[in-house]
């Protein structure tokens, strides 16, 4: 890659610094001052009441939650999000742009609403109601209905990393492959796989953080039973609802803070690591 | 093995991309597919290796009918003009892959695997870079190892599309007489194309011109040379006369 000077296309010095500050400024004030006040307001009272309101039953509860649905709903994302980008990505076929709209209806749709739909589905006044009743099936305000609002939401996240990679990617080496005899399935492990995996590791870690800190549809679908259906965001709400428990809800905010925090700083060592490789398989 | 194709046709929506090919290929042939662009020669070069569905007629492999085989079944070697090397398999993985995709009944133990490979590559002259990655090669590096790959799955034809294609032209001059060495060594049936005229009549014992979908003539490159059948091939050839003059 030819090197040249940079400088020529630079701003000037001054403008520069602006660009800087202002840019700093508007991500101190919306991003770090809220993350730190978190971590302050949860320590506030002494470490002691700090672990005490993380080890609270309902808490606990509500962390367990949280990470069943999560480890529920990103699994079944991964899968369609590669059978979706690999569909899209590798094949014509007829209804491709329907597909392809469909995926990102989650994105466009208010999270209040996604969660509504179940209960309309399966609400006790829902489509499936009565059926649900009779058979003493229980879906909305219980661990199904959380799962299926939280993985409506984060359904695109896979599928939206991938398809423009394995697109950019072409098809070339999956031709090749089927020539040299691998079938189907086989050129997808050995071939399709190892081009995607970087793409597919960040697309899961985006489907998960969203997955634990969704609020919207899980809140409208669980029925906010503490100790059962509350997950860490309702848990928090339901926290600072309560004067005397103000403490504990940031507390519990912390761990959905620091969650994040782990999510951007595996994102970014992706990119350090793997940052050539992701963007060369774009084909930028 | 004998390649023969029968009245081959294929439709691109509403435009005819080849028009009822018939073509006979005897065993141990190198033939060339020369045309312009939109010819329909890597048409015809994917259908016979069924990377390209087609609407009429029939491909047959021998005695063997291969239009209704999948792209596995029809065991072909293919080489990719832009190489289409496993990015992220080392060069022996690369040219193994095919042997090692084989169903466990007629794969051979991976000792005789790894053997296999590393003979290939010193056919190609690619002795000792069996660890490195397709990156680290240069073009024609990558051009030899995609052969390599191709030939290892010993195939019932070689079929090349563009191959030198994306190669400067020093390069490409050294490969096409290698090409030409590798072929006579292994006698396997290949079948290239180019839209290169010199190419074609410098390497193949007979070349099929092709234009808009149709075959305007088939015969050895000295034939072509001396007899163009049609107005089209006269004027292609005339073309390369005129350049090597120039």
């Amino acid at each position: 890659m030819a090197r040249y000077d940079r400088r020529a296309l630079r701003e000037p010095a001054p403008v520069r610094w602006l660009l800087i500050a202002v840019t700093l400024g508007f991500l101190g004030v919306f991003l770090l001052l809220p993350l730190i006040t978190v971590f302050v307001q949860g320590l506030a009272q002494g470490v002691a009441t700090y672990a005490r309101a993380l080890t609270d039953d309902d808490t606990l509860a509500s962390i367990r939650l949280t990470l069943l649905t999560a480890a529920i709903a990103v699994p079944l994302n991964t899968l369609f999000g590669v059978a979706a980008a690999w569909a899209i990505a590798k094949f014509e076929f007829r209804g491709k742009n329907l597909l392809t709209t469909l995926i990102d209806l989650p994105f466009s749709v208010s999270p209040v609403i996604s969660g509504m739909v179940f209960v309309l589905l399966f609400g006790s006044r829902g489509w499936f109601g009565p059926w649900l009743s009779e058979h003493d099936i229980k879906i909305v305000f219980a661990l199904p209905g959380i799962v299926l609002a939280t993985t409506f939401v984060t359904f695109p996240f896979v599928a939206r990393e991938l398809i423009p990679l394995m697109q950019a990617q072409g098809t070339d080496e999956e031709q090749a492959a089927m020539t040299l005899g691998a079938g189907g399935l086989r050129t997808f492990w050995h071939v399709t796989m190892p081009n995607i995996r970087w793409g597919l590791f960040y697309g899961v870690l985006l489907c998960n953080a969203r997955a634990m800190g969704e609020f919207g549809a899980v809140s409208v679908v669980s029925g906010h039973i503490r100790g059962m259906t509350n997950t860490m965001p309702l848990q928090v709400e339901a926290l600072y609802s309560d004067p005397g428990e103000y403490s504990a809800a940031f507390a519990v905010s912390s761990l959905l803070a620091l969650l994040g925090f782990v999510t951007l700083m595996l994102k970014n060592f992706l990119e350090w690591r793997h940052g050539d490789e992701l963007a060369a398989l774009r084909g930028h | 093995m004998d390649i023969s194709i029968h009245k081959l046709s294929k439709r691109f929506a509403a435009v005819n991309a080849l028009h009822g090919i018939d073509l006979d290929i005897a065993s141990g042939e190198l033939i060339a597919l020369l045309g312009p662009s939109g010819s329909g020669k890597t048409t015809l070069l994917r259908a016979i290796a069924g990377l390209e569905p087609i609407d009429d007629g029939r491909v047959l492999f021998g005695a063997i009918d291969a239009t209704k085989l999948s792209v596995q079944e029809r065991q072909v070697g293919f080489v990719f003009q832009h190489y289409a090397l496993f990015k992220h398999m080392s060069v022996l993985d690369n040219v193994t892959f095919g042997l090692r995709m084989r169903r466990r009944a007629t794969r051979p133990p991976r000792a005789e695997i790894r053997r296999r490979g590393l003979e290939l590559l010193q056919l190609v002259q690619l002795d000792g870079m069996a660890e490195r990655y397709p990156n680290q090669l240069s073009g024609g590096q990558r051009q030899r190892v995609a052969l390599a790959r191709a030939l290892a799955i010993e195939p019932s034809v070689l079929l090349l599309d563009e191959p030198f294609g994306a190669l400067d032209a020093k390069v490409r001059k050294e490969l096409r007489v290698w090409l030409r060495q590798i072929h006579d060594e292994t006698g396997y049936t290949t079948i290239f194309v180019t839209h290169d005229q010199e190419e074609a009549l410098e390497l193949a014992d007979r070349v099929v011109v092709m234009n808009a979908g149709a075959i305007e003539q088939v015969d050895t490159p000295a034939m072509i040379a001396r007899q163009p059948k049609t107005p089209f091939v006269a004027e292609f050839i005339e073309r390369r006369a005129a350049a090597t003059a120039a």
